[in-house]
């Protein structure tokens, strides 16, 4: 049986999600030897054409000629994740979505007549339809590694939809919120970072975007007896998944 | 001098005691300052409990603090239980590897060494002794949790103070844990500890160290730790909750707590009865080796009740009326008992400080004005 092919490409993004792949020193052998590698200039020039068996798709896109690219990449793919939060959510670039991206181009470049770009950045899941969606910024290895292992066992993916509390708790991390007052996005996030920040004494800055069924109003209420003020519960919920819907709306009701 | 069960000695000091067990070769767990709480952990030696400190508890708050510094025991529990060493949160069912014809299975090893649970409160046993039930009803028996248990000596501390959270007096679990224990010890106002010998395995710890018999005076100074800490207590279960709760199924303050609730499943993953897991079967790239795996769960997620066509509880509001009414109401019918010991966890534990008293309390109102 030929080995199935494997496609990895890059939109509006930092890379890191990429270098998750790459990072994967022990299994890197692992997933080389199960798949063709046919399509990934961050670790290789060389490459072949389509069809895809599985497209792996980082970024947002944040341009018309994105747009259009990324219709052509699921066209010539039979499965299609989207990985990180650039991917899933827009990323922290869907900052742009509550401003004036014309103002910002003005501002920041010398020559903003050059600059040619949408007015949002949007998930790929906007423009085109998406088989699974792995979060995070960037992904963890060990959620890339069972997704990469579940589609090609043709199972689903373990991957939890439930917050970071549950992550805190499993691995008996004292909660910060409660136990220092520290603000904290664990209990509207979803978990499978690792535990990053609370394990070491800092809230969850809601690096997986949000968790299903979210409450983001409610612990919204509390991050201001914590001391934050509107401004400040707005911006908490902007960084890498500003776009995600449920916390854009709650951002914007900070406003 | 030897001990006896059901007697009770004076001693100067718990740091023997945690000598004795450990030249028993037991490994000792127990209350330990980390990261801002008391959790538990292995110590090595009476020097690493936190004497000295105290705790802060109220809804959605815990603080530890600085206490008087000759007192070994004045915290009460903190966000872990033991639960975590019975029960473990993660744990390997059995592995496997593929063969040319079919599979073959390993079982996971259960490496649980002869252990001491140091300073176990009365609600603590209480939840212990409610999971004994879960996981050996009679019928089915989880034989690991079985293993554990056997292998698993209890050293209890009667309560000298009660936390804001606490409310196992109208659980009727505490403060004054009545069995349950190998060896019980309360720390007396003056100083010194008076101990109660539970069990032979207790007798032959306590037969190595230098004890004093202890008078009948003793013996109410030591209740008189208990009452006091039961006084201390401002919160209470309402009396008849399993059944307000059973014929309250469509009351308005599932809505109303539902708009609070985060869902983030804190207060089961605190709670130390909650006993509910998913089974997950992991495969490698290679697809040549799998294993199962146990993780804890929680009714707050959404895929815990998952089948066939959806989720059952989608929202909030059926989540925590799930956890509610099994924790207060349907476990009596399930297990025999209410699943709730009033160690206040869930209270303290939730980020946003629900109360489940309160929530109960609530709930209840209508019948109170109907019964007058």
């Amino acid at each position: 049986m030929a080995k199935p092919k494997l496609a990895v490409w890059k939109f509006a993004s930092c890379d890191g999600c990429q270098l998750t792949l790459l990072d994967c020193e022990d299994e890197l052998l692992d997933i080389a030897g199960a798949i063709d590698i046919a399509h990934f200039l961050e670790a290789t020039s060389k490459i072949e054409g389509g069809p895809y068996d599985v497209s792996l798709v980082e970024g947002s896109v944040t341009t018309a000629h994105d747009a259009e690219r990324i219709k052509a990449i699921r066209a010539n793919s039979k499965v299609l994740i989207t990985i990180g939060a650039c991917a899933t959510a827009g990323g922290i670039q869907s900052l742009r979505n509550f401003a004036d991206v014309t103002a910002f181009t003005s501002q920041v470049y010398a020559h903003p007549e050059y600059i040619s770009t949408l007015r949002t950045s949007a998930p790929i899941s906007e423009h085109v339809k998406v088989d699974f969606e792995l979060r995070g910024c960037p992904v963890s290895k060990h959620q890339l590694i069972e997704l990469i292992a579940a589609t090609l066992a043709g199972r689903k993916p373990h991957v939890p939809r439930v917050s970071q509390c549950v992550e805190c708790k499993l691995s008996g991390t004292v909660c910060v919120m409660v136990s220092k007052g520290e603000p904290c996005l664990g209990p509207v996030t979803q978990a499978g970072c690792g535990n990053l920040c609370p394990s070491h004494g800092r809230g969850c800055y809601g690096c997986f975007g949000p968790k299903e069924n979210p409450n983001p109003a409610a612990l919204s209420m509390k991050l201001k007896e914590h001391g934050m003020i509107g401004r400040q519960v707005r911006d908490f919920y902007r960084s890498f998944n500003a776009g995600a819907p449920d916390f854009a709306e709650e951002s914007s009701s900070h406003e | 001098m030897p001990a006896a069960v059901g007697e009770r000695y004076l001693i100067e000091s718990p740091e023997p005691l945690v000598g004795a067990l450990l030249l028993a070769g037991y490994r000792v767990i127990g209350p330990q300052a980390g990261d801002g709480a008391i959790v538990y952990d292995e110590i090595e030696a009476a020097g690493a409990l936190p004497r000295g400190l105290t705790d802060e508890q109220s809804g959605g708050h815990y603080r530890l603090k600085d206490g008087d510094p000759d007192r070994w025991f004045d915290y009460v529990v903190g966000p872990q239980s033991i639960k975590k060493y019975l029960f473990p949160a993660h744990q390997k069912l059995w592995s496997a590897t593929r063969t040319p014809d079919g599979f073959d299975i390993s079982p996971a090893g259960d490496d649980y060494p002869k252990t001491a649970f140091f300073g176990m409160r009365a609600c603590e046993i209480a939840a212990m002794e409610i999971q004994d039930k879960v996981f050996d009803n009679g019928q089915f028996a989880d034989s690991g949790y079985g293993r554990r248990r056997a292998n698993s000596l209890i050293v209890a501390v009667q309560c000298a103070r009660s936390a804001e959270t606490c409310f196992c007096a109208s659980m009727n679990t505490g403060p004054r844990a009545q069995s349950g224990f190998d060896i019980a010890l309360t720390e007396l106002d003056e100083g010194g500890f008076l101990v109660e010998c539970g069990s032979e395995a207790g007798a032959s710890i306590l037969g190595g160290l230098d004890l004093a018999g202890a008078l009948d005076g003793d013996w109410e100074a030591a209740l008189d730790v208990t009452r006091n800490a039961a006084a201390m207590q401002t919160r209470r279960m309402v009396g008849n909750v399993a059944e307000v709760l059973r014929e309250h199924l469509d009351h308005p303050r599932w809505d109303e707590v539902a708009d609070r609730c985060l869902s983030c499943a804190n207060c089961t993953l605190a709670c130390p009865t909650c006993f509910c897991s998913d089974v997950e079967d992991v495969t490698d790239l290679s697809g040549d080796h799998a294993e199962r795996w146990r993780t804890w769960d929680s009714c707050f997620s959404l895929d815990f009740s998952y089948i066939h066509g959806g989720a059952v509880r989608p929202s909030t509001k059926s989540r925590y009326r799930q956890w509610m009414t099994h924790k207060l109401s349907s476990w009596h019918d399930q297990f025999g008992s209410s699943g709730c010991v009033g160690c206040g966890r869930c209270i303290a534990w939730c980020p946003v400080g629900i109360d489940i008293t309160e929530e109960a309390a609530a709930i209840a109102a209508p019948l109170d004005v109907t019964g007058e």
